[in-house]
This record gives C-alpha cells, sequence and structure tokens, in this order.
C-alpha cells in the first residue's frame, strides 16, 4: 500500500469520518423517539387507553367521537394493563409525562392510584356532575369512582358481561325453562341437549389467551354459586360449583382454549351458546339480530351474580398543565359523545340512559335490554371490582385460572386443588393487604380466604 | 478531527512520528466502536436488567424467589417438554424440507429462480400472521374442514385444534412452524450450496457417482459449516417459538416463550417473566454448546 510518508491517506481520513457520521446517524435513530407512538406533537395530547383497543373501536374513537375536539389527539390503545402501568411509572420516574390523559378499567386506575400516579379528579367530577356539567352520572358508578374519600376518575365508559345464543338453539331448551330466567342447573341440561342432538358440543367460553373466563370464575360462578369469592374460596359450595363447571365444560367446544371473543364462534356456527363481555358478542348479535339473542347470566343458589364493568378518565400526575386534558374529559363525557360512543363501540355510558335509548341499532337495542334485565333482576347478585390489590391483581387472577385449568382441564382433585390454591390466594391478599370486597362480606383487616 | 490535525501536521513537518503507527492499530477498534456500544447499550444492559429481575422477587427482595416461583408452576415442566418436542421434531423436518427445497432451486433447472421465490414468500409474512392464517385454517369451521367435507372425505367437521389429542395439537403447530420458517433454513443451505465449486461435482461424475453418493459424499460434507449455522439459527429460534402456539394452542398447550409472556402481561409479574427469559437463554446457549461440539468443522489440508 501507498503510503504518504506513513500517515493516514486521505481515504483513511474519509473512511474514519463517514464512519463517525454514520455512528452519529445511528445513535440518533436509536435515540430519536419523537416518532415514536404516542409521543406528544408539540401541541397535541397523548390519550393512551387499554380499553376500546381494537382496530375499529380505535377508529371509532378517533373518526366520530373525537370528532370535533379543538385540539389534536394522539389516540394510542394497548389492552395490556402492565404496559400501560410501566409507561406512566416509567414517566413518574423521568419527570416527563408522555400521556395527558388515561381511559382504563376501574381496577387498573385503583392501581395507579394506589401508587400515586394519578391527579386527584374530585375537582372535575363534581363540576361535571353538578349545575353547569350536565352530567347525570348515576350514583353507583360514582361510588366505584371513590378511592380513599377522593374521586380517582372520571366515569366515563360501562358495561357488563351477558350470553347469547343462536336462536336454533332456543328449542332444546329444557321443559319449562325461561331463557331470560335460567338457573346454571337449566343451562346445563340446554347445552348437555344440544350436544345430544347435534352431536358436538355447542357451549362456548372465553378460555383463550386473551379470553375473559376468569372474570365469570371471579363475578359469576363464584358469587351465583356460593355468595361470596374470597371467603368461599374452598368452600363446600365452592366444590359444588367446580362439578357444576367441570360437566359444563364436557359439553362446550373443546377449542375454547383459544377463544378471545365469543362473537366470531356464534356467527359461524362453532358454538350455540355463549358467555362473554358484552362488548365482545355485540358484533354477533349486530350482524345477525333475528338469529342470535341475548340473554341474562343464569341464576345460581346464592343468587344471579353479575359483574359490573366501569371503566374512566384522569390525568396522570406528571402533567404540569392539567387544562387541556380535562378539557377532552369534558368532551368524552358529553352526553351527546356518550350517545356516539354507544351507537358505534357498543359501550354504554355510565350516565342516565333516558334520552339516549331508542332508535339504537338492533344488536345494541338488545343488549341495553338484558343488561337493564340482568341488573334490575330481585335476585341480582353485583360484585364490587376487586380493589386494593394493587400489582397483585394479575397474581389474583392467575389463582382462578391455574384452579381452573388444574380442575376442569386437568381433571384434578376439587378439595385438594382448592386447599392449594386456597393459600396461595391467602397469599396474594396478604402481601397486597386487600380488604375484601363484595359479594364477600366488607369488613375490616385483610380480607380471609374461606 | 483530531485524526485530521495529526495528519496535517505530520505532512507539513515531514516526520514520521511514532504515534501514527499506533493510531493504525487503533483503527479497527474504532470502526468496531459505534456496534458495540449499540450492542451493549441495546441488548447488554437489558439483559444484565433481565438477569437482575429474575433474582429478585416481587417484593423486591435479592434470591430465588421467582425462579422458585417458577419451578413450582404446575405449567413450567410441560412447556419445557412441548418446546424440546417442538425442536426435535421441527428440526429434522426442516433440514429435510430445506435440503430438498435448495437442490431443486440448485439444480439450475429452468425457473428455479421462480421456485426460490415461490419458497421464500413465508419469510415475508409475520410469525403472528402465520399464527392467525394456520388458526383459520384449522379451525372447525375453517379452510382445511371445508375442504375436506366438500371432497366428501368427512362427513361432519373435526375439531383439530382439541386440547386434549396434544399429539394433534402439536402437529397443527409444527406443520405451521415448518411452513414459516423453512425458507430460513433454505436461504442458508442454497448460500452454502452456491460457494461450492462445481468441480467437485464434476469429479465425482467422472467416477460415476449416483445422484445419492454424490449427496452424500460431496455436498453433505462440504455443506457441514453451512449446516451448523442453519442449525444453530433454527435451535435458538426454536425456542423463542411464540405466535404460532398462542393462535393454534391457545391455553391448552405451552411452551417457554408463551409462559414468559403470560407471566409479564397476564400475571403483570416481570420477575417470574424474567425468569422464563433465563431458562430460554441458558437451554439456547447449551443448544448451540451441542451442536458446537457435535459438529466440529474439520480443517483439510492447504486450507
Amino acid at each position: 500500500m501507498v503510503q504518504h510518508s506513513g500517515v493516514l491517506s486521505r481515504r483513511d481520513v474519509l473512511r474514519l469520518g463517514s464512519a463517525a457520521a454514520a455512528a452519529g446517524l445511528l445513535s440518533a435513530c436509536a435515540l430519536d423517539t419523537t416518532g415514536a407512538p404516542g409521543s406528544q406533537d408539540s401541541d397535541g395530547l397523548v390519550f393512551y387507553s387499554t380499553q376500546l383497543a381494537t382496530t375499529e373501536e380505535a377508529e371509532s374513537l378517533r373518526r366520530q367521537i373525537l370528532a370535533g375536539f379543538g385540539t389534536p389527539v394522539d389516540y394510542v390503545t394497548d389492552s395490556s394493563s402492565t404496559k400501560m402501568f410501566d409507561r406512566l411509572r416509567a414517566d413518574a420516574k423521568a419527570g416527563t409525562s408522555s400521556v395527558q390523559v388515561v381511559g382504563a378499567l376501574q381496577g387498573e386506575i385503583a392501581t395507579l392510584w394506589a401508587e400515586g400516579l394519578l391527579r386527584d379528579m374530585t375537582d372535575v367530577v363534581e363540576e361535571l356532575a353538578t349545575g353547569a356539567g350536565g352530567r347525570r352520572f348515576t350514583r353507583q358508578y360514582l361510588d366505584l369512582a371513590r378511592m380513599d374519600g377522593r374521586y380517582a376518575f372520571v366515569p366515563w365508559i360501562q358495561a357488563s358481561y351477558l350470553m347469547a345464543a343462536r336462536t336454533d338453539a332456543l328449542q332444546y331448551l329444557p321443559p319449562g325453562a325461561d331463557v331470560q330466567r335460567l338457573t346454571y342447573d337449566q343451562l346445563l341440561g340446554w347445552t348437555r341437549t344440544l350436544q345430544q342432538a347435534t352431536g358436538s358440543p355447542e357451549l362456548g367460553l372465553p378460555a383463550g389467551p386473551d379470553g375473559l373466563l376468569k372474570r365469570f370464575l371471579q363475578g359469576y360462578a363464584y358469587p351465583s354459586f356460593t355468595g361470596g369469592v374470597n371467603s368461599t374460596f374452598r368452600s363446600p359450595d365452592a366444590a359444588a360449583m367446580w362439578q357444576w363447571l367441570r360437566a359444563a365444560w364436557a359439553t362446550a367446544n373443546p377449542q375454547s382454549v383459544t377463544y378471545g371473543n365469543m362473537a366470531e364462534p356464534l356467527l359461524s356456527g362453532e358454538v350455540w351458546v355463549a358467555w362473554d363481555h358484552a362488548v365482545r358478542l355485540v358484533d354477533a348479535l349486530q350482524a345477525r339480530p333475528d338469529d342470535i339473542v341475548s340473554f341474562p347470566a343464569p341464576v345460581g343458589p346464592r343468587g344471579r351474580g353479575y359483574l359490573p364493568v366501569l371503566g374512566g378518565l384522569s390525568v396522570p400526575r406528571s402533567v404540569a398543565d392539567p387544562t387541556a386534558s380535562i378539557e377532552l374529559i369534558r368532551h368524552l363525557t358529553d352526553p351527546a359523545r356518550a350517545s356516539t360512543t354507544l351507537r358505534t363501540v357498543a359501550w354504554f355510558p355510565p350516565q342516565d340512559l333516558a334520552g339516549l335509548l331508542g332508535g339504537l341499532p338492533p344488536g345494541i337495542e338488545a343488549e341495553a335490554a338484558t343488561l337493564q334485565a340482568m341488573i334490575t333482576a330481585p335476585d341480582a347478585l353485583a360484585s364490587s371490582l376487586a380493589v386494593g390489590l394493587g400489582n397483585q391483581s394479575g397474581a389474583y387472577d392467575k389463582v382462578f385460572t391455574d384452579t381452573f385449568r388444574q380442575i376442569v382441564l386437568g381433571d384434578g382433585d376439587i378439595p385438594s386443588t382448592l386447599a392449594t390454591q386456597g393459600a396461595a390466594l391467602q397469599g396474594v391478599l396478604d402481601q397486597a393487604g386487600a380488604r375484601c370486597w363484595r359479594p364477600d362480606p366488607v369488613g375490616e383487616g385483610v380480607c380471609r380466604v374461606g | 478531527m483530531a485524526e485530521q490535525t495529526l495528519s496535517r501536521s505530520a505532512t507539513t513537518t515531514g516526520e514520521t512520528p511514532a504515534a501514527v503507527p499506533r493510531l493504525r492499530r487503533w483503527v479497527p477498534y474504532l470502526l468496531l466502536a459505534p456496534s458495540i456500544v449499540y450492542l451493549a447499550v441495546f441488548f447488554a444492559s437489558p439483559m444484565l436488567q433481565a438477569f437482575g429481575l429474575a433474582f429478585t422477587g416481587t417484593t423486591g427482595r435479592f434470591g430465588l424467589e421467582s425462579i422458585r416461583a417458577m419451578l413450582g408452576d404446575d405449567r413450567f415442566w410441560p412447556s419445557v417438554l412441548t418446546t424440546l418436542l417442538l425442536l426435535v421434531v421441527l428440526l429434522p423436518v426442516q433440514f429435510a424440507l430445506a435440503l430438498g427445497m435448495g437442490l431443486v432451486v440448485n439444480a439450475r433447472l429452468r425457473g428455479s429462480g421462480f421456485w426460490l421465490y415461490v419458497f421464500l414468500l413465508p419469510l415475508g409474512v409475520s410469525e403472528l400472521g402465520a399464527g392467525i392464517a394456520w388458526y383459520s385454517i384449522f379451525v372447525e369451521q375453517g379452510w382445511l374442514n371445508t375442504v375436506l367435507q366438500g371432497l366428501g372425505i368427512i362427513d361432519t367437521p373435526v375439531i383439530w385444534l382439541d386440547y386434549r389429542d396434544p399429539v394433534r395439537v402439536v402437529a397443527t403447530i409444527v406443520l405451521a412452524e415448518a411452513w414459516r420458517s423453512t425458507s430460513l433454513i433454505l436461504i442458508i443451505l442454497v448460500s452454502g450450496m452456491r460457494a461450492i465449486p462445481r468441480d467437485y461435482l464434476e469429479a465425482a461424475e467422472v467416477f460415476h457417482a449416483g445422484p445419492w453418493q454424490k449427496l452424500r459424499h460431496v455436498l453433505l460434507p462440504l455443506l457441514r459449516p453451512t449446516i451448523r449455522t442453519a442449525l444453530i439459527v433454527r435451535t435458538v429460534l426454536a425456542f423463542e417459538v411464540f405466535a404460532t402456539v398462542v393462535a393454534l394452542g391457545g391455553t391448552g398447550t405451552d411452551v417457554l416463550a408463551t409462559q414468559a409472556n403470560r407471566a409479564y402481561t397476564e400475571f403483570q409479574d416481570a420477575h417470574l417473566a424474567s425468569a422464563y427469559g433465563l431458562v430460554i437463554l441458558v437451554v439456547s446457549l447449551a443448544a448451540v454448546a451441542v451442536i458446537l461440539v457435535s459438529l466440529p468443522i474439520r480443517r483439510e489440508r492447504g486450507e
């Protein structure tokens, strides 16, 4: 190689220079996150939500529900609570605010609130609920929004879980059974007859990775059979419930372990009777209102257990000037927007429904009637959502899915499984220091597993 | 900038300073520095953090709490078994397929370029997309049953994704994974085949070697380093197989990666998830070591 008296050649220098430039460029790419989804534009707001997370729901929110709001809003959605927790924790640690408005379920907000990551929303709720605000929030939901005597969020959307069936299945109902007032035993008799008649298992439960079967156990099966959840976890009533579920599962399509959403299997005819979240069933009811009917969850020996779902809006504590965030919350809870929300994404407003109903799309109309019937039934037994579990809510759910897997999928012994899982459940409650919540007797001190 | 100044001063004075050759020795390291910094910041540091997470419990205490929780989970050993089963079944299937496809491409028949494109198409499909596509094939009201019913082979739809029959579920996962990732092995093997001089094969022909003998005694031995690379890549990826298992197996079938994901997203336990990540890392490293030891590269004389 020809050398200019041993010094670096011009080419070497050029190489070094371009390498340095490339390195600079690379690191700039790596560190520049302004293009990442959810980072704040100079004058826009980031609205991060764990609900309304499917593509259609997100598009409805962006195009219809946010329409007419002056400031540009970057709607970021991901159904994983863990990711939202991590993001807000990271923001708080770094002293930044990459999120201006949070939309989440009551239980998720409770976790954030307990960690001191959210602004006190009492002033906003009071302003909206009284006088000029004109939001007629339902008392029950306002109560759920109160934590430590303050309002942790503004009630935004509500729903519950219900059942749906293909009308072809109704002819196989047990004699004398009314689909609007089924008992758990009648449901089992029905799905057994269906299985015999059609030759295949026709019950569907969302036991897949994204399914909400855990809520069926916590808010429906346990309260209906035992009158409680934690305080009756390993009681004889609970053993009877697991017997029932094991028998019912034998009439369920084994593909249930892959189902996250029951609308699709109902429409395709893989299952004829299903339980799921109202919002996850609505597509089936909307697509074939004449062929698919909705009906309330069944009633058990201790009542008709059901779980209200409430989503709320809040502002992270790290937001320096919450004016624009509050403006967005005002927009989203406006009665006109609540009506749009109901019509486009089938989430009900936690406000007085009068004036909103009527002229609804058929599937949503049917769900509204079913939910109303379930909530106002004389034997209705509402669970309040688990509050006070903090970062143990995932571990809490794990106890129920593990128990289901061991008893129902693995055919394990019921009393011994309940004994070991009951100990695990007590460990979770102890670590969280959580008090009991309804339908367990509410009292002082850490909730005891019974 | 510093180098520039240095070189200018050296040229103007006409000296040959000892510092300059020394500097030249640093050039390779300087060139490597950006990628080393990149790897350290974006790979090594998160990995170390994950180790830290795995060895602390949810209470924040340092110890084996998360490891114990993982080993005590009744799904741990089944997930290890399924992961290994998938690996053991998938590797030979995929290598046989990839070798066959590679020979087709390498035969330089008319249109072999076309076949290369066809074989490589699945590389463009994301793992999740492949999982969803195969789910729509195997689900009860899916493509497979519709076709079989249309042909009169079955009367009523078969439930392929029945968790009570693990063999059937694993078979669907193997099929989906083979379709999705065989092309990765193919591309490595084809590049290896193209690097083999045709003289060897021509020499074998002179000695009247048949196609099988050419494959067995010429092609495969010369492909050994390539096969080793492909094996390592495929094995490491097999421990990360995730989306097809989630789509086809649901909650009824577990592998290590789905367990790690569930620990983080569903049970909100980053410590447990990191413990699973640690197991995946250790098992991958062990498998790579086994491959390296069992397939040593023999250095030919004159190399």
